[in-house]
């Protein structure tokens, strides 16, 4: 009697046994590593909103402080969005014809908020405050990249744990002074660990709690 | 399967436990059923969940500074104000007015109508009331920066102002030397490094 398999048929068992026993491990593997893809994270993706706003003329060319807009970012927990009447501001008078900006002026005329699509989100179990990151000497472009070279805004990172505490164990790396947390492109004036270790002190940053669990998740 | 009561409770056992694994897709740790700032609600009228404070209502922690200019600065204004008010100004004036005030900010280069220069003598003579009220409620195309500069600000801006003023007119004979080299003044600049309380807010 033939045999009823061919001779390859024993290594396709063998490599199935190996994968079966392998699957428990690759499964989660693969699934741990798809979440922390750009396609999930959104890292480095425009999302499309109601005006094509550039942070690369306004923040960029025009030099305008990011406060002049969010300007909430140094009290509050939300760095703040800016009302309508802050683009007519400056638009009530320039390209007041423009294609481009006529969601604004319907805003305005309507009273109705503009609804912009939010950039940077966070899962709702991190407790995150803008004002206090801000005071204590970490930059917008920190966290939020060369936002000044941006035509279309899309944010710089996944926001994934490791992200946070990349900083929250090593800040001396990041910090800056006050008077340049909103400079683009900041080159610190001696080496960063001089600058870091005495900003640590001057902020009353204290390393060691830095990555309570009760600091981020509470 | 009726015929092997193990493989039945067996089976039992995975279906409660695969439920399990189903409740917990509904915990909605990250999505929390909450509203965050700015979000859209349906529950008022301008399907918007942040609500405006009633009219009068302040701030528990809101230093008191009345905004109207003829109360006068809350306060005994001094260096450190002067220093607010100049880093206060490069935010929400330097776009039009330009750093030195002359009326050639960046915006204005972009075809703004251009505001007069703090350097004409209406303005030099002008008192720092003026000024408060201008930031409050606007001026010609300038419209109301109230919602974003707090009063206390405002003084300090108009005093940045004024010193803007004075740094047009000033005699050079009159500049006081510099003592230290620039490079020196630069790295022991205690106001750049120097934090403010919270609730003060740096800078």
């Amino acid at each position: 009697m033939a045999q009823l398999f061919p001779q390859w048929s024993n290594t396709v068992v063998r490599i199935a046994f190996v994968a079966l026993l392998a699957l428990p491990v690759a499964v989660p593997a693969a699934l741990m590593i798809a979440v922390r893809t750009p396609y999930q994270t959104g890292e480095g993706v425009y999302r499309e909103q109601p005006v094509p706003f550039s942070h690369e003329h306004h923040a960029g060319n025009l030099n305008i402080d990011c406060r002049y807009c969010h300007h909430t970012v140094e009290q509050s927990t939300f760095s703040g969005m800016p009302a309508t009447q802050v683009c007519m501001t400056c638009h009530s008078q320039l390209w007041t014809d423009a294609d481009m900006l006529a969601p604004v002026r319907r805003s305005l005329a309507f009273q109705e908020p503009l609804r912009w699509r939010r950039i940077n989100k966070l899962a709702d179990y991190v407790y995150f405050d803008h004002s206090i990151h801000v005071n204590k000497g970490v930059g917008c472009e920190t966290c939020h990249g060369r936002i000044d070279t941006m035509p279309l805004t899309y944010p710089t990172e996944g926001f994934q744990m490791q992200f946070c505490l990349e900083c929250h164990r090593n800040p001396e790396r990041y910090l800056r002074p006050r008077s340049e947390i909103t400079t683009m492109g900041w080159e610190p004036p001696v080496p960063q660990h001089q600058l870091g270790t005495r900003l640590l002190e001057t902020f009353q940053i204290h390393k060691e709690q830095l990555t309570d669990c009760s600091i981020c998740h509470r | 399967m009726t015929g092997n009561p193990q493989l039945y409770s067996i089976s039992t056992l995975l279906v409660v436990f695969l439920a399990g694994l189903l409740a917990a897709c509904d915990q909605r740790m990250a999505e929390q059923p909450k509203y965050e700032a700015l979000e859209a609600s349906a529950l008022f009228e301008n399907k918007q969940a942040a609500r405006h404070p009633p009219a009068g209502s302040i701030a528990r922690d809101e230093p008191l500074v009345s905004s109207d200019p003829a109360d006068g600065p809350p306060l005994e204004l001094n260096r450190a104000d002067i220093e607010r008010g100049e880093r206060r100004f490069r935010i929400y004036c330097m776009p039009c007015h330009g750093v030195l005030g002359n009326g050639e900010g960046p915006v204005v280069q972009r075809g703004f109508p251009s505001p007069p220069s703090y350097h004409i003598a209406r303005l030099r003579e002008a008192n720092l009331d003026y000024f408060f009220q201008v930031i409050t409620s606007g001026h010609g195309v300038m419209h109301s920066y109230a919602d974003r500069v707090e009063p206390a600000d405002r003084w300090r801006i108009a005093l940045y102002i004024r010193a803007l003023q004075r740094s047009q007119q000033i005699d050079v004979e009159r500049l006081p030397q510099f003592r230290e080299p620039v490079e020196q003044a630069a790295t022991s600049d205690n106001d750049t490094l120097m934090p403010t309380r919270i609730g003060e807010q740096g800078q």
